[in-house]
């Protein structure tokens, strides 16, 4: 199984080491793991704030930088969930999206595709989880609180393996952080508000850490975190259970 | 970087505890949703029901129409069709005038909202007096709704109560909820006994009975039409559904949607004149059947009003109702303002962190988040597309476009960082106050993997 590891540009230049983190972790997992060089940005900042044409080079630059792998996987949902869901749509009529079928979070690539059940790593700490929006709602990694579906979460799954940590999640536990994108420049204050009332609820839990599957929400918390003086620290999920490596 | 919705959004947020009222009030409600969902096993079944009907008899909406018409017809109801809001006005003067309406009581529609019907009846001598407590409430403080279940959830009990004390001669300083209620009530009672006829909305059409269902807590419907001999029923064509079948489908949607109870106190049925009386139906387009035809866009028809989207929104609970420039706000009023008006109401569109909350809140599985993305696709040729963003998704094309230049421009990041920290006034006008910008990394993962590092860092 060949896995070609999506390093999402905002995670390449700001949170290297959650890329670092994820070749290790899935090397230790005995994959064989490939960065394609020249890597750059999916497309989804400039589609969501309503200029989708402009994502289409990405797209097709994306395609050819994965074609020969098995599976494509990355540390942000918001990403492959645009690959996953709009790819198709901005191929269309160019030819057949390869990229959608192949394109995992890491989260649920670990979860359902190599099913880890043990991790070597130790993380003592009371962590609370963020759901991020395209996680829940489009990738599917936790139940969204509006459905009535069994409850469940891939995130929690996987923290529960690493030895000492304790799991908690928010009040309103997959309401948005404020984020999306140019959203939170168009709307500032409402994304501010949005973000500040999360980032409350999260320490409202007695977390030291924040973790979530997406480095686009932590960013933004963290903006708001470090810019108020928040005593709470953000982690990505895979950092957590790459920590035994 | 800004909107009129963003905008109103902000002065809505200086007031600080205000806002959280707001937020959490209507977070509460869709709590009671959430408890309400919950409770039925089948829920995401009825959900997947209401789509599918939906979705059937827009697709049959001319057969069904003609079906709810003729049947009404059977009735003895008089049936009328308005092509548009000016239409929809003149019909029902005609008919007030025909009876020699002085006084109008009238339960809630957003429909007589979306034709501003209120306003042309007065300007013709008819006193139009709202029956719902929340319209009432805002019909004397001359306002709009600002959540088409709840219009006056944007006041506090005590606006009510000097409100009450003003025009209803309410006790001075008592806001007790109950006690305005009842003060309301009164003075309502007087309205219905005095009316010359009773106007209503409809929350759905039978079409194999030519009835309508209005579903109310607090029996103004009823009132509005058991008092009066005269009854007039506004309805947009979008309102049909085939059956009784159908109905106990979105019957079980509705008010668990929309207030978290299982039922509304008030489910009635009207299906004729009452004895000696007249029923009217105004079956409404409006630009329902243009909304229909726009391939992406038919879906906002699917509606039912429960005015759940609202309650989930994370903007809308914390901008405000008034922030959306369209009667109706939240996700579905974005959707529906675009699709009546796409260059009046765009505005609206940047009023979406496309977090998909609404979409699984929706009876109707109407694609909210879905439609908000791809209007905000149209803007561009409809010349509203917002300057500042489409500079930044050029330049990030331009970027992305070139690994090679955007590998050079991360081994600057560093001046990038100083940069930013230096220009305060960037920062404050893209990012705004209370947040930090991000820091860039001192090496990039990329640089990392040529140099081997990753690898080796075992």
């Amino acid at each position: 199984m060949k896995v070609g590891l999506f390093i999402p540009c905002y995670v390449d230049a700001l949170y290297p080491e959650v890329g670092v983190a994820s070749y290790k972790l899935l090397t230790a997992l005995g994959l064989d793991v490939d960065y394609p060089l020249n890597q750059t940005c999916c497309g989804q900042p400039q589609a969501n704030a309503g200029f989708e044409s402009m994502a289409v080079s990405h797209a097709e630059h994306f395609e050819e930088l994965f074609k020969g792998y098995d599976y494509i996987v990355g540390p942000s949902v918001s990403c492959a969930a645009f690959v996953r869901l709009n790819y198709p749509d901005l191929l269309h009529g160019k030819h057949k999206c390869e990229s959608a079928e192949k394109i995992m979070d890491i989260v649920e690539f670990l979860h359902d595709v190599v099913k880890v059940e043990s991790l070597p790593g130790r993380f003592p700490h009371v962590v609370s989880v963020h759901n991020s929006c395209h996680g829940v709602r489009e990738l599917g990694l936790s139940s969204p609180s509006e459905r009535n579906v069994g409850s469940y979460s891939k995130i929690r799954d996987l923290l529960s393996l690493v030895d000492g940590i304790t799991v908690r999640e928010p009040e309103r536990p997959d309401e948005c952080c404020g984020f999306g994108g140019m959203f939170s420049m168009e709307e500032k204050e409402v994304s501010v508000k949005m973000g500040q009332d999360k980032l409350q609820r999260h320490i409202d839990t007695g977390a030291e850490y924040i973790t979530g599957p997406d480095c686009s929400c932590l960013m933004h918390m963290q903006g708001i975190a470090k810019s108020g003086k928040y005593p709470i620290r953000f982690i990505h999920v895979v950092e957590i259970l790459a920590s035994g490596l | 970087m800004s909107t009129r919705h963003s905008k109103a959004a902000k002065s809505f947020l200086e007031n600080v505890e205000r806002s959280e009222w707001h937020d959490n009030t209507l977070w509460g409600v869709r709590v009671k949703r959430d408890r309400m969902s919950k409770s039925l096993p089948e829920w995401e079944r009825l959900r997947d029901a209401a789509s599918a009907i939906k979705r059937h008899t827009l697709s049959h909406l001319d057969e069904y129409l003609e079906k709810f018409s003729e049947n009404a017809q059977r009735n003895g109801v008089i049936v009328h069709w308005a092509a548009n809001a000016e239409e929809f006005n003149a019909v029902v003067l005609d008919i007030l005038k025909a009876h020699d309406v002085r006084k109008l009581v009238k339960s809630k529609s957003m429909l007589t909202e979306e034709c501003e019907m209120n306003p042309y009846l007065e300007a013709h001598g008819i006193e139009v007096v709202e029956t719902d407590l929340g319209e009432r409430i805002i019909q004397l403080l001359d306002q709009k709704p600002s959540h088409i279940v709840m219009p006056a959830i944007h006041l506090t009990q005590e606006e009510v109560g000097e409100l009450f004390e003003k025009e209803l001669g309410s006790e001075k300083g008592n806001s007790d909820p109950t006690y305005l209620t009842y003060c309301a009530r009164e003075s309502l009672r007087n309205e219905f006994l005095t009316a010359d006829a009773g106007l209503t909305g409809a929350n759905f059409g039978v079409a194999e009975t030519g009835e309508i269902v209005i579903c109310t807590n607090e029996g103004n419907a009823d009132m509005s039409t058991s008092v009066p001999k005269l009854h007039i029923a506004a309805m947009g064509i979008e309102k049909i559904i085939p059956d009784h079948k159908s109905l106990a489908v979105f019957h079980r949607l509705l008010a668990r949607s929309a207030t978290g109870q299982p039922s509304t106190t008030f489910t009635s049925h009207f299906r004729k004149a009452r004895p000696g009386g007249e029923m009217h139906i105004i079956l409404v387009d409006n630009g329902r059947s243009r909304m229909l035809a726009q391939e992406k866009h038919w879906e906002t028809l699917k509606c039912i009003r429960c005015g759940a989207c609202m309650n989930t929104c994370p903007v809308y609970r914390r901008s405000g109702g008034y922030s959306y420039t369209y009667i109706i706000p939240g996700p579905i009023g974005v959707n529906l303002g675009m699709a009546r008006d796409a260059e009046k109401y765009h505005d609206n569109a940047s009023a979406c962190s496309l977090c998909c909350s609404c979409d699984n809140v929706c009876p109707a599985k109407v694609n909210l988040s879905e439609q908000i993305y791809s209007w905000r696709q149209e803007l561009k040729s409809l010349g509203k597309a917002p300057m500042t963003k489409e500079m930044m998704s050029r330049g990030m094309k331009t970027v992305f476009d070139r690994p090679a230049l955007y590998n050079l421009a991360l081994k600057c990041s560093p001046l990038i960082n100083a940069a930013v920290t230096c220009s305060q006034a960037v920062s404050l006008h893209l990012w705004g106050k209370g947040r930090s910008l991000p820091e860039f990394a001192k090496e990039s993962f990329h640089s990392m993997w040529v140099k081997g590092k990753v690898k080796n860092d075992k």
